[in-house]
């Protein structure tokens, strides 16, 4: 059972503090020269050799301990295959990064966008056969009141609450929507389930305002209102339930017969690259929301409002669609 | 302390393990990560005090981003720079590792923290912290879904030995065949313990490390009975510093004849 533990010791020291000064260096983001990973290959396997050696004659000692964590930090420099990326691009990845990681999991994205239909499709249905279920489904101060009164207030001029209060309101927007789209992109680890209800509720209360003021006959101060930021905030969410999606499909993998670790290890790059699209997009819903949607028919003709919140649509869907199409495989 | 490891088999047979992280030391992470963006944020009002020279409305606007990006971005940021680590896991020794052992992605630090509002539900963590429990590595959700794990770090320092083991004298080695039976029954696990007992003994408190050496002590004696003359006047603890001295080192002769 005993090796000379002393001389072994003394024999071998230096190899591994050598291994911990590289392992240092490459750790602290040094790119090893060609002689560099030969030696920590060598170093490595040497130290591996080492640390079999000891856990043969020593339980648990705090030679063992020492050896298996070095034996770690090099086994971690050297098995990563998975490529790392020479440099993050911003204009890279919101260009051509984006767009293709959509199309590649569009069938998650239509998913997301007919859950809201039907949950739209639901809210309007019930406010249409029981007027009482608009507390219940809008539960918001800024919507429960008659449509009509509501039209009055926006048009009698620009909304004197928020005034000298613009940036401070789409700051607001902007982070309580994105809290409510990781929210929804987290629930994809309930296996979807909570992606699902989210969305579908959402749906609902969207369906339920729509459907309120259009029945009112405020149909063209609804579009004018909600186009401008709403082309861009609605599918923002929608992309933040798409990735929820992928992640819960990785997680349920049917017909994937690969292990779950390895599903979910393939799975986290599209998952946070929509999460990054969809905070884009929000940071742009809220300052439209903030600057222009809340300005009304005096100020801004609604036809204005909504031709701009068209453009938008139109430049999104060509973004989602095509951007970063050259040389996709 | 909680036993449980986290095992990596290397292409090469090797095995390694880190020790898995306690849901207390995480927690008290936690609450030193929350003070410190408490701090932080507190330390960026007075700069956006600033701004309100400007306009009041912006330095609002302002400060209600920052407090998100810094809500946010705090674990992101310093995981990936840190390689896993934030103030508060610093502070306490643990570190957030890949799974599989490999290295950390700055994807897997972004999932991990994106999936935290999950995690906090229904309040204190209390989905993460029964995810930790029920998980066979001490995953929250976030971890499972990024797969990564938070292990304990490791002393960093490299282990000496020469000093317990180049002794002066020892009085056993007057008999070797009784030497060599102490050899011969003694286990590797209780040679580890007596060894990793001699070279903790600075770090015990006086009365428990009599006590601990005289266990030791007894143990060794009831399995190879020297005479008197070897252990009259030695203490417990040089008794089982000898004994260690014994058991991991070959005599001269020995090292000699095994070439």
């Amino acid at each position: 059972m005993i090796i000379d533990i002393e001389r072994f010791f003394a024999q071998n020291r230096p190899h591994w503090q050598e291994l911990e000064k590289l392992l240092d260096r490459i750790e602290a983001g040094g790119r090893p020269s060609y002689s560099d990973a030969r030696r920590l290959h060598y170093l490595y396997e040497r130290t591996s050799a080492d640390l079999a050696r000891l856990s043969t004659f020593a339980a648990e000692s705090e030679a063992g301990a020492y050896l298996s964590g070095l034996v770690g930090r090099a086994y971690a420099e050297i098995y990563e295959t998975r490529r790392r990326k020479a440099r993050f691009s911003p204009r890279r990845w919101f260009f051509y990064e984006f767009p293709r990681t959509f199309r590649k999991h569009i069938g998650a994205f239509t998913l997301a966008v007919a859950l809201t239909i039907a949950g739209s499709g639901f809210g309007a249905f019930a406010l249409a056969i029981d007027a009482d279920a608009k507390q219940v489904l809008m539960p918001f101060p800024g919507l429960e009141g008659d449509p009509g009164e509501r039209v009055r207030k926006e048009e009698a001029g620009p909304n004197q609450n928020l005034r000298g209060h613009r940036s401070t309101f789409s700051a607001e927007l902007m982070t309580h929507n994105m809290r409510v789209s990781f929210f929804t992109l987290a629930l994809g680890i309930t296996w979807g389930v909570g992606s699902v209800l989210m969305l579908f509720y959402n749906g609902v209360i969207l369906g339920a305002v729509a459907f309120d003021y259009v029945r009112a006959g405020y149909t063209t101060f609804l579009l004018g209102w909600l186009m401008p930021h709403g082309v861009i905030e609605i599918p923002a969410i929608l992309v933040a339930g798409q990735a929820s999606f992928v992640l819960a499909g990785a997680l349920l993998g049917r017909g994937d017969r690969r292990p779950r670790r390895e599903r979910l290890r393939d799975a986290t790059p599209a998952v946070v690259t929509l999460a990054g699209g969809t905070a884009v997009m929000l940071v742009w819903a809220g300052i439209v929301e903030s600057f222009i949607s809340q300005y009304h028919r005096p100020v801004l003709p609604y036809e204005a409002k909504i031709a701009f919140g068209v453009v938008e649509l139109i430049l999104l869907a060509a973004f989602l669609g095509f951007s970063g199409r050259k040389d996709e495989a | 302390m909680n036993g449980r490891r986290l095992t990596v088999r290397t292409p090469e047979g090797i095995v390694f393990s880190w020790p898995l992280a306690g849901p207390v030391s995480r927690m008290l992470a936690l609450l030193i990560d929350f003070a410190c963006i408490a701090a932080g944020f507190a330390i960026l009002q007075q700069v956006i005090r600033l701004f309100q020279v400007v306009s009041a409305d912006w330095a609002a606007g302002i400060a209600i981003i920052l407090y998100f990006v810094l809500q946010i971005g705090y674990g992101i940021a310093l995981e990936w720079l840190w390689r896993g680590q934030t103030i508060g896991k610093r502070v306490l020794r643990i570190r957030v590792i890949d799974g599989e052992g490999l290295r950390l992605t700055p994807g897997q630090v972004i999932l991990r923290n994106l999936l935290r509002p999950v995690d906090i539900l229904p309040i204190f963590y209390a989905v993460g912290g029964f995810a930790c429990a029920f998980t066979k590595h001490g995953q929250r959700l976030g971890d499972l879904a990024a797969n990564t794990v938070v292990i304990r770090h490791q002393q960093a320092t490299t282990p000496e030995l020469s000093e317990v083991l180049r002794l002066r004298y020892n009085s056993l080695r007057q008999w070797p065949h009784l030497c060599a039976r102490l050899r011969q029954r003694s286990t590797p696990e209780e040679a580890g313990t007596a060894l990793e007992a001699i070279l903790r003994r600075e770090e015990i408190e006086p009365a428990p490390r009599v006590e601990l050496f005289d266990t030791l002590a007894r143990h060794f004696q009831g399995k190879v009975e020297f005479p008197y003359e070897a252990v009259d006047g030695l203490s417990s603890e040089q008794y089982v510093r000898d004994v260690v001295q014994v058991l991991f080192e070959t005599t001269p002769s020995r090292a000699r004849s095994n070439g």
